[in-house]
């Protein structure tokens, strides 16, 4: 009984879904299919030539190029990008001393409270303070950004698939639409209706290839480094995407060194593990004849 | 074959009867098996560390343990209350009477004898900065606002289980057994301390 | 139960004498995972399963307990806590990587440990129970695990929520009420999230409970194995310890080796990069799944999209909580006397379609909802239920399986001096 009340319903399962499958297929070979420009002219995200420091299992962080980036980040971004979930005090990982976070710290203007009056207030940051965003709230940046609120950059380069190479594509990627082409195929004959709305900007690495951002990095020695490096779009774009890959992941390397140390005692002692095995079994495994 | 099959049924070997099975100490089959089991051991342990450790403080929690404070608006005789550590601070300008008392205090009558010099900084005796921590337990002791109980003798006072602290906040009388703790603090400017 | 050739727990000395009087505790053990529990001696490394499901759920709770000490359920905080776990909490990053990790892991060992049963055919009488009790523990894993991804309160978790209790609006009727009520409003939120973190926190321990039910009815029977022949004699067991626990220590390594190669090397490799955006209720992310182990599940879901008779909505929850609950009936679908696929023919070249069938529903799950994706996982889901529910009983009628060897033994050493004898116990050289 249980059996045929079960065939049964399997049977109807099956009929209903193979049912949908027939009107599909039928939808699926009578219409044309859907083409759209986001869908064939997007770029998949590259990396700068020779990748990062922090790359592969043994990377590790090169300290200035994320103060480098630290410097495009707040000379640049930081205009419209708030760092929330990054303290001051956390930059001492990047190699700056307490005096060095203090004096830096000091600079940014937080919101605060007077101690006498208790109203708000700006005050100097202090090393426990976080980077304060640009905006009171998503509404003045909504408003102040033509309706597209720029995202929070501390965990950026986690939030987007392979986020570190994304940031510095994005970052380098701004091109003409009209002359832009993948694989031989142009998109303006592609696509002779495809254009970019006023206000936003091309960019084939942004999912539907129109972005709000302008191109933040425009201009070679945008940003002049205290290292000398010369600050070409590619080095200050590379540098930020590295920076914000140590925001987005600060552990990062401490993770790979801690991993490598696991692995080794985990082989050692899964060897130890067979062979104690192979032992206590060796009295009862038939031996081969 | 027969010696395979008869061992199933045999007192397995394991590592817990080496001793009993062992005719000379450990064998090297034994010690395969001692090894294997100590390694998983080691790794227990070590599992042990991170789990214990994420109790202590964290990162930001420890970030916040240098406090300033303005001790410039204080008049003598008056006292403030700041934050240290999530724990009340107690800053208190000390009158000349007040300096006087506790002076006149032989050491030998204190519990845990300490002087009023020792427990404020060179050239700022009239500045006593302690923790608003009561000793005995941790209560807030009163004294340190304007109209509340100093105790009988000047300073501060535990209403939890009557600890008395005088004017050099030592304990005097109660169950506290040592005076207010004074915390690691400098003096960053004429008018600013920097605590911890 | 026991076999009547079970060693039996002799305390070592006057303490655990006065122990075992008191409180048999350590003659429990003995007989449940030491040398007082025969098993037989023929289990391969996919027997491995059951003790390393039993570590994950461990290592879960301790991970678990230790993140909540720092967690907040809270919407206006949880996804800073999460971060404040990331980066300030001593070994902060490694606990919530471990526990993200693990629950992905839990449920690749819960599958492998569930279709080593479908290929030995383990639901089989006299081990119903033990089946019955390990699909309730499946089910109450995935609701455990779907309320554990809302926690970080990400766009991912937020419309997880939203989607996950969308279902239950399908239902006529009672269906939006009872969506409004699991959340505790009309979107999620605070209310949601602070049940979700309550339960999440209470069902690992009534998942622990149920496997002490599962392992217990385990003991009755005595583990099956491969050959799917029942235990004759003493010469068909060994010891739980020191064989089986040798052989899992081996298998625990090889596990920690992969786990920890993804924790240390690969730790979002299982995640999805939408989860570190803050849930936004005004925003859906452009492609939303589920955690890659409801991916077949999710496949079977979206493959309904024609209205017969009722809603299309209604027919994809419908079966896809029928395409779990099925397994309830296994026991009675299956008739063959024969447990193992190794010598059911038929059976066995149907168990490989349904693993195929599986890869597809996998890899469809976690495809876009388009074309050919779609098409695709409506014959996959359609090959399931005819699997289960008409090919598994015809198939256990019609075919005819190879000899079976006579023991356990025999298997193992190719003869069974007691299949000819039919008396001695000392098995043949």
């Amino acid at each position: 009984m249980i059996r045929i009340l079960s065939a049964l319903a399997g049977l109807v399962f099956a009929g209903v879904v193979l049912l949908a499958f027939v009107m599909g297929a039928t939808t699926w070979l009578t219409e044309e299919p859907m083409h759209s420009a986001d869908h064939e002219f997007h770029l998949d995200a590259h990396g700068p030539e020779g990748g990062y420091s922090f790359d592969g299992p043994v990377g590790k962080w090169d300290v200035a190029q994320l103060q480098r980036g630290l410097k495009v980040y707040s000379e640049v971004c930081s205009a419209c990008h708030s760092l929330k979930f990054v303290a001051f005090r956390d930059l001492e990982e990047i190699g700056y001393s307490e005096a060095q976070v203090k004096a830096f710290a000091a600079t940014k203007q937080v919101p605060g409270i007077d101690p006498n009056t208790g109203e708000s207030v700006m005050r100097p940051g202090e090393p426990t303070d976080y980077f304060p965003s640009p905006f009171p709230n998503a509404v003045a940046a909504a408003a102040a950004n033509n309706n597209a609120i720029p995202p929070d950059l501390s965990l950026m380069t986690k939030a987007r698939h392979h986020g570190s190479n994304y940031v510095y594509s994005l970052l380098t990627g701004y091109t003409d639409p009209a002359t832009f082409e993948k694989d031989g195929k142009r998109l303006m004959e592609e696509f002779p209706d495809f254009q970019t709305p006023p206000g936003l900007y091309f960019n084939p690495y942004f999912a539907n290839l129109n972005l709000a951002m302008a191109p933040p990095l425009g201009v070679d020695g945008q940003v002049t480094y205290d290292d000398g490096t010369e600050a070409t779009v590619s080095q200050m774009s590379a540098d930020v995407a590295a920076f914000l890959t140590w925001t987005a992941e600060p552990k990062l390397v401490e993770r790979k060194q801690t991993g490598f140390a696991v692995l080794v005692f985990l082989l050692f002692a899964t060897v130890l593990a067979y062979f104690a095995k192979r032992q206590v079994w060796s009295s009862v495994k038939p031996k081969k004849a | 074959m027969a010696d395979a099959t008869g061992a199933a049924a045999a007192e397995p070997k394991n590592i817990g009867e080496t001793s009993e099975t062992g005719e000379g100490g450990v064998r090297r089959r034994d010690f395969i098996n001692i090894a294997a089991v100590s390694a998983a051991g080691v790794g227990g342990a070590a599992v042990l560390y991170p789990l214990i450790s994420q109790m202590a403080p964290s990162a930001d929690v420890l970030a916040e343990s240098t406090t300033e404070v303005d001790v410039s608006a204080i008049e003598p005789g008056q006292a403030i209350k700041a934050v240290f550590r999530k724990q009340p601070l107690f800053v208190r300008r000390l009158t000349p009477k007040e300096i006087e008392e506790a002076n006149a205090v032989p050491l030998s009558a204190l519990r845990d004898p300490e002087t009023l010099a020792e427990r404020t900084k060179d050239g700022h005796l009239d500045m006593l900065v302690t923790m608003g921590v009561c000793t005995h337990l941790g209560c807030v002791p009163l004294g340190a606002a304007e109209g509340e109980n100093k105790g009988e003798f000047g300073g501060y006072f535990c209403p939890c289980h009557g600890s008395s602290y005088d004017t050099a906040a030592r304990i005097r009388k109660g169950p506290a057994p040592t005076n207010l703790v004074v915390p690691d603090y400098v003096f960053s400017s004429d008018t600013t301390i920097t605590v911890g | 139960m026991s076999f009547p050739w079970a060693k039996e727990y002799t305390p070592a000395n006057g303490f655990t004498k006065w122990v075992d009087e008191k409180l048999p505790l350590p003659r429990f053990v003995y007989n449940a995972v030491g040398a007082g529990y025969p098993v037989p001696r023929n289990l391969n490394y996919m027997w491995n399963f059951g003790v390393l499901a039993g570590f994950c759920l461990v290592l879960q709770i301790v991970t678990g307990v230790v993140l909540a000490m720092h967690y907040a359920a809270n919407a206006q905080v949880a996804f800073g806590t999460v971060e404040h776990i990331m980066r300030d909490v001593n070994w902060g990053w490694m606990l919530r990587y471990m526990h993200a990790n693990g629950a992905s892991f839990f449920f690749l060992v819960l599958y492998l440990h569930i279709f080593r049963g479908f290929f030995y055919s383990s639901y089989k009488a006299p081990r119903e129970m033990i089946w019955l009790l390990g699909v309730v523990i499946f089910l109450l894993a995935m609701a455990t695990a779907f309320m554990g991804y809302v926690l970080p309160w990400g766009q991912m978790s937020f419309w997880g929520a939203k989607v996950i209790t969308g279902l239950f609006s399908a239902i006529p009727f009672v269906g939006e009420p009872i969506q409004i009520w699991l959340l505790g409003g009309f979107a999620p939120d605070n209310a949601a999230l602070n049940r979700f973190f309550s339960l999440h926190f209470l069902l690992p321990f009534v998942i622990l409970g149920v496997v002490i039910l599962h392992v217990w009815a385990l003991h009755i029977p005595g583990s099956s194995n491969p050959t799917g022949v029942e235990v004759k004699s003493e010469s068909d067991t060994v010891p739980f310890h020191p064989y089986y626990t040798a052989k899992d220590g081996f298998g625990l390594g090889v596990f920690l080796i992969i786990y920890c190669v993804v924790v240390f090397f690969l730790p979002n490799m299982l995640g999805h990069p939408d989860n570190y955006i803050e849930a936004n209720p005004l925003s859906t992310p452009a492609h939303i799944v589920p955690e890659w182990y409801f991916y077949p599940f999710y496949a079977i879901l979206r493959a309904f999209t024609f209205d017969f008779i009722l809603e299309a909505k209604l027919w994809g929850v419908l079966a896809m909580f029928s395409s779990i609950l099925l397994w309830f009936l296994l026991p009675w679908l299956d008739r063959s006397p024969v447990r193992s696929g190794h010598y059911r023919p038929l059976f066995r070249t149907f168990f490989i379609i349904l693993l195929v069938d599986m890869a597809v529903l996998f890899y469809c799950g976690g495809a876009p909802a388009e074309e050919p994706y779609v098409m695709i996982s409506q014959i996959a889901t359609a090959y399931y239920f005819l699997h289960f529910l008409v090919i598994l009983p015809i198939v256990s009628s019609i075919e005819k399986p190879k000899p079976l060897p006579y023991s356990i033994t025999e298997a193992v050493l190719g003869s069974d001096k007691k299949a000819v004898l039919g008396e001695n116990t000392q098995p043949a050289t």
